[in-house]
């Protein structure tokens, strides 16, 4: 198993160097000027002196290794000096953005944490509620509750994050006035007061994003849990004499969890990216607001480095993924 | 044991299991498929049943629902005395440890994610409260009996043969020290080599801790091996019990007739003999059996009457129970009663 691991880590590095550079090179090659944003009155020399300071001058492959040297070497140094203090950095070059000029590394570090709590959650909660809607759903198969819950499931999968956002803003914030529209960023938790406004305005976010995500995986819980209930070993279990409990919560359960726990294994890269919309809509300054932000600014550094780190990410929880699969179920061993 | 009034240990009395065929808007019952349909037998303590017939006749239900793995439709099951037909599955609970069955699929009926040990000693945790030492010494004691090695404990399904699978599901079934096991196909998914060392296993196992079997097979040569009394099925209904000599050497219904003609004869000039009854059409529906007889539409010796009225099982020798109306004429003075009480006492020693 460790092995295993290492083999896939060292395998990943050739992918991940793959992806940086058909990320760097699609946002390179596409149209689009770092000073078509500035006022037309600035003469076409000054416009070429600024492409320049911008290190546009150099040939792409040139560019795409120093982005890559800023974005595997010194972005990470920096960030290493940032949380310990230490002097690690020797004043490398950093990945600026063509917006404010400010590093790339620390406008994202600035944006990570509202994303983690406004996603995550939405992503804790879906599973929490996802689970034993699945299970209920399964073991109670074409019960009214089984109805309702795929019902809704359908529903909360295939309509939108965009349309339920808009449609819980007009009914909670317009019509009803209990919740904020918008997220506050700068809002900070000292007192009670302050920690119920902070429930009030991230609970639609929340629910948007929970709604979705557990649909989703209520539906995977409530098919595998279904896959294995009809298992000839659960009829072992019960001519057993075991407890009903014991059976579909020992034997059914932990064998249906293991796609389920691949499945939210997966999910998790989907927490930092998946909810661009969601922030959009509710306006919370998370990673997701500033990729579309750099991309409204065609602010390419800032693009090429968010979604190189989403495309990481996704490799790395892959990996993760698999390996749970591995833990869970001794059937699978990866020698 | 020559008192030929032995008390049966399983008394099965006019069992049903119908399936409700549910169709439309509402999933109205429109219908039932009859797996089984008003089946009766004993079977006597230290005995074997063997049960025969098609695929889709019914055999393994019955096995299933005389251990209440379904909850039945209609009929009364007793073991050792104590009705079990009525029963809610939680006060049934307490008395599985004295039935058991072993599966027809030994890789299916291991939970893949649980050890050989966790899953012969999880009866055990259910039933008993034995400490650690005590459960472990139990497990490696039925290890021993299955005669699988002891340094398997702890490994997984997966990672042994059929033949290994099916001792663990033997094992498994032990743990308790059950009166009656019901052996659904044990060896229908295993090599032939293996099976046989299968069921040399569940004989010698038998011997030794004086089990009753209910030993389900459509292998008709097995059953002859292992069996004491065999029942033939056929779409839901016994349509033949009778004690394993009596029944091969002289089937007395048209369908086991056919079915037996069907086993192979090892030698070839013998087997140019045997004269093979071959059916025509096809097993009716088990949700729309015909009238009369459920064997009329294939029977090679059909009458009128098959077709209009249901036979009765008549006893129509000493332990020979026959649901045909061509032996109404002939049949036992006592003939009519419920089957199986009155069996022949040596059966059990006859070598084989």
């Amino acid at each position: 198993m460790f092995t295993y691991t290492l083999r896939r880590l060292a395998f990943a590095v050739p992918t991940v160097l793959i992806i940086s550079l058909i990320v760097f090179l699609l946002l390179d090659l596409a149209p689009g000027d770092p000073t078509a944003d500035l006022p037309l009155t600035i003469p076409v020399e000054v416009r070429e002196q600024i492409r320049m300071a911008l290190g546009l001058g150099e040939p792409v492959h040139i560019r795409y290794l120093k982005w890559l040297e800023m974005m595997l070497v010194n972005e990470p140094l920096h960030a290493l000096a940032n949380m310990t203090g230490w002097d690690v950095t020797r004043d490398a070059p950093r990945i600026l953005s063509w917006q404010t000029r400010s590093p790339v590394g620390d406008i994202i570090a600035q944006r990570i944490p509202q994303t983690l709590w406004v996603v995550g959650l939405g992503y804790i909660f879906g599973v929490l509620i996802a689970l034993p809607i699945g299970i209920i759903s399964a073991y109670r198969q074409y019960s009214w509750f089984d109805q309702v819950g795929t019902f809704v499931s359908m529903v909360g999968f295939s309509v939108p994050t965009f349309f339920t956002g808009v449609v819980l803003i007009l009914v909670f914030s317009v019509w009803l006035g209990w919740f904020p529209s918008m997220y506050d960023t700068t809002l900070e938790v000292r007192d009670w007061d302050s920690f119920v406004r902070q429930v009030k305005q991230i609970i639609l976010p929340v629910s948007v994003l929970a709604l979705f995500n557990a649909s989703q995986i209520s539906r995977f819980m409530r098919a595998s849990m279904l896959d294995n209930l009809n298992q000839d070993y659960v009829r072992t279990a019960r001519a057993k004499g075991l407890k009903e409990q014991t059976v579909v919560l020992t034997h059914v359960l932990r064998n249906s969890m293991i796609p389920v726990v691949t499945v939210i294994a997966l999910g998790i890269p989907a927490v930092f990216s998946g909810a661009i919309i969601t922030e959009q809509i509710f306006r919370v300054n998370g990673l997701g607001h500033a990729l579309i932000g750099a991309i409204y600014a065609n602010d390419i550094p800032m693009v090429q480095t968010i979604t190189f780190i989403f495309a990481v990410l996704i490799v790395l929880f892959n990996l993760i993924a698999d390996v749970l699969y591995g833990l869970l179920d001794p059937r699978i061993r990866y020698d | 044991m020559a008192d030929g009034a032995r008390e049966p240990l399983v008394q099965v009395r006019g069992l049903k299991m119908h399936f409700p065929i549910t169709s439309g808007l509402l999933r109205r019952q429109v219908g039932a498929v009859k797996a089984v349909d008003d089946v009766s037998f004993d079977i006597l303590p230290r005995e074997t049943l063997g049960m025969v017939g098609e695929s889709g006749c019914g055999k393994s239900t019955t096995g299933r629902a005389v251990l209440r793995l379904y909850d039945i439709t209609a009929g009364s099951i007793r073991i050792e005395g104590a009705e079990i037909g009525s029963l809610s599955q939680t006060a049934l609970r307490r008395l599985r440890p004295k039935m058991q069955m072993v599966f027809q699929d030994p890789q299916a009926s291991l939970n893949p994610r649980m050890t050989v040990a966790a899953i012969i000693g999880e009866p055990l945790d259910e039933h008993t409260r034995w400490g650690r030492r005590e459960r472990l010494d139990r497990i490696y004691e039925l290890m021993d009996a299955v005669g699988l090695n002891r340094n398997f404990a702890n490994r997984y399904p997966h990672e042994f043969s059929g033949g290994q699978r099916q001792r663990i599901g033997i094992a498994r079934a032990l743990a308790l020290n059950p009166a009656f096991i019901v052996c659904d196909e044990p060896i229908a998914a295993l090599d032939v080599s293996i099976q046989a060392q299968v069921v040399n296993l569940l004989e010698e196992l038998q011997e030794r801790f004086g089990l009753t079997y209910l030993f389900i097979s459509h292998d008709l040569s097995m059953v002859r091996h292992i069996a004491t009394r065999v029942a033939v099925m056929y779409l839901g209904k016994i349509v033949e019990l009778a004690p394993r000599e009596a029944l091969y050497a002289d089937p007395l219904h048209p369908y086991s007739q056919a079915l037996l003609s069907a086993v192979p004869d090892p030698d070839p000039s013998l087997a140019e003999k045997v004269e093979r009854i071959i059916l025509t059409g096809d097993v009716p529906s088990p949700s729309s059996p015909p009238q009369g007889c459920n064997f009329c539409t294939r029977c090679p010796q059909v009458m009128p009457v098959c077709r209009e009225i249901e036979p009765e099982t008549r006893e129509v020798s000493h332990g020979r129970f026959v649901a045909c109306h061509l032996h109404d004429a002939t049949h036992d003075p006592t003939g009519g009663r419920t089957p199986g009480t009155r069996q022949e006492p040596n059966q059990q020693g006859v070598t084989r």
